[in-house]
């Protein structure tokens, strides 16, 4: 009796210490830049490490989004993201359509070249694509920048989109045939509707994806007028006296949309993914 | 639509409606794959050949009065009197195998543990996986507030513990600099490996563990066998694309370090990238370029001789 208890007990702490442990590993990144984004820049500094900013503040933030910018960075970053991400969602949908509807010559290539891609690194593409942008006059663009991201993310995408539409039934289609909805119809008016919570999924993943990237917007972008926010960030970090506090402050602001994102679409994502292997 | 041809007249003219359909089908998969088609040959299979042209090329910004074609001149140089060449592979084969392993213990284990059923469980999960979401620069900025040597709370806890005397500058110390950008990248490359197992622990049938547990199996018999071999096919994959990730990650590493101190973590990538984008010497990268492609190839060969047992293709 005792020792079953003490079994139970047991295993009890077999799964709770680890998960405490893992808890604390990811959380205290997170809780230690809120507390030093909420100090005053000269407490940070002060010689004693402390937990608690005492007296919070604000003004790491107001500081860090007038005075370094950040609102700039952050509105492109805004402007950068959501014109890839429809792009993306859209050319995902197409070619997850075809992939999972047709069979077609050349079907088995194209899903090849897609996992290819995911295995070269982009800094391969980065050096000729700098000197063919450079000779079209589009370095230093957004647009370099969300061509590039469209093509570095639609290859995901789409086989993840490709595994959500073969999960619909194909009778779907048909019916709607019979009815003589054409095929592009079908394809937003029907299937689109019927997948969205993978359409939600792919997309915030693909915005997770480009709101994060680093390398080819520091190698396309050279003023900061047009920096997104990790290049912002980047460069904060350079200057010579760094200002911890805002760089905290400024973390945070790039943080937000992500996070926030990967919240909603955490449970989508796991089971999208279930999905996706499976195929 | 070869076969239906081959079954003879009767069904033909049975089915003459759909076939019509079908032979406006027969374009339309191209028209819908075409922009993605356009887009990859034109920025990403264009510029690989392009790389194979520059890489034997002298294409130097800081001396293009010598620009030209060099033959094989760039390679000559990498093989045999590039020492960094040498010291940054050997730091990335260390990096991709010490963050793939680690990675993926971890992420067992944080997908078994999340795979229970607990109270707050959502909460949890979201929690602990959020990471996921956080990469390269931000993850950077993150773990630089805790490494710092004057306010980071590393060295507060190791001090007040009496592991340190004092304080330790992680990343600029030639000795701990690895090891620190290491547990920061294994705080975003965890939840990863855990989303991905986690989505497989799903897709195993509840039955199969309670059959198991009517012939009295206990949890680590169940582990062993019928979680792993479950998860098998889902852990090569992971672990074959995160080696491919680990290996041409860049972000993180060069914005908590620059690659420094003294090159202790210039990884190829990195080194790609200092010869080319920033030192300007696009011909010598670009051979580098390719040498590393040699090296992916490898994986990449792997990772489609088992994509192609393993069931992701369709029908």
């Amino acid at each position: 009796m005792n020792s079953k208890r003490q079994r139970k007990l047991g295993s009890k702490l077999l799964f709770y210490i680890p998960l405490a442990l893992t808890l604390v590993f990811v959380l205290v990144p997170f809780l230690w830049a809120i507390s030093t984004s909420l100090k005053r820049e000269g407490d940070v500094l002060s010689g004693t490490v402390r937990y608690i900013p005492s007296p919070a503040t604000f003004e790491n933030f107001i500081h860090v989004w007038n005075d370094n910018n950040f609102s700039q960075y952050f509105m492109n970053s805004v402007f950068v993201s959501v014109l890839s991400v429809v792009a993306i969602t859209v050319l995902s949908v197409l070619n997850g359509y075809a992939m999972s509807r047709f069979k077609f010559k050349g079907k088995g290539a194209f899903m090849l070249v897609l996992l290819a891609t995911q295995m070269m690194p982009v800094i391969l593409f980065v050096i000729p694509l700098f000197l063919i942008f450079k000779n079209l006059g589009m370095i230093n663009t957004p647009y370099a920048l969300i061509l590039f991201y469209i093509v570095l993310q639609v290859p995901f995408n789409t086989i993840l989109m490709r595994g959500f539409i073969s999960s619909t039934p194909k009778e779907i289609d048909e019916a709607a045939m019979v009815d003589g909805a054409g095929r592009f119809r079908i394809i937003f008016a029907i299937i689109m509707p019927v997948v969205l919570p993978g359409i939600v999924a792919t997309s915030a993943f693909a915005f997770i994806g480009v709101w994060n990237e680093f390398l080819v917007a520091f190698s396309f972008i050279t003023t900061p007028d047009r920096f997104t926010i990790p290049i912002g960030l980047k460069f904060m970090v350079g200057e010579f006296s760094v200002q911890y506090a805002s760089l905290a402050a400024g973390s945070i602001i790039g943080l937000i949309p992500p996070v926030l994102l990967f919240m909603f679409i955490q449970r989508y994502l796991v089971e999208g993914l279930g999905g996706a292997v499976k195929g | 639509m070869e076969l239906s041809q081959s079954t003879g007249g009767k069904t033909m003219t049975v089915k003459s409606k759909a076939s019509r359909k079908k032979t406006g089908d027969r374009w339309f998969p191209y028209l819908l794959i075409a922009p993605t088609v356009l887009l990859i040959a034109g920025l990403l299979v264009f510029p690989i050949f392009r790389v194979f042209d520059l890489s034997v090329q002298s294409y130097d910004f800081t001396r293009l009065q010598k620009a030209g074609y060099i033959g094989l001149e760039n390679f000559r140089n990498i093989f045999t009197q590039d020492d960094m060449f040498y010291s940054s592979l050997w730091i990335t084969v260390k990096w991709v195998l010490i963050e793939v392993v680690l990675q993926l213990v971890f992420g067992l284990v944080v997908a078994l543990l999340l795979n229970q059923a607990f109270k707050l469980r959502g909460l949890v999960r979201s929690l602990v996986l959020v990471p996921w979401a956080v990469s390269g620069v931000l993850t950077t900025m993150l773990w630089s507030l805790m490494f710092n040597q004057h306010i980071g709370i590393i060295n507060d806890i190791l001090m007040k513990l009496g592991v340190i005397s004092e304080p330790v500058a992680w990343l600029a110390n030639i000795h701990t600099v690895f090891g620190s950008v290491i547990v920061a990248e294994l705080w975003r490359g965890i939840p990863f490996f855990a989303i991905t197992l986690l989505a497989a622990l799903q897709t195993i049938p509840h039955e199969v563990y309670e059959s198991c547990e009517v012939d009295g199996a206990g949890s680590v018999k169940k582990l062993f066998f019928i979680t792993l071999p479950f998860l098998k096919e889902s852990i090569v994959f992971a672990t074959l694309l995160r080696a491919i990730w680990e290996f041409n990650s860049i972000d993180m590493i060069f914005t908590m370090t620059n690659g420094g101190p003294m090159d202790m973590t210039t990884t190829l990538p990195i080194y790609m990238m200092k010869t080319s984008i920033l030192e300007g010497n696009y011909g010598y990268g670009s051979a580098i370029g390719v040498v590393t492609f040699a090296f992916l190839m490898i994986f990449v060969v792997l990772y489609l001789r088992l994509n192609r047992s393993g069931g992701m293709q369709d029908e």
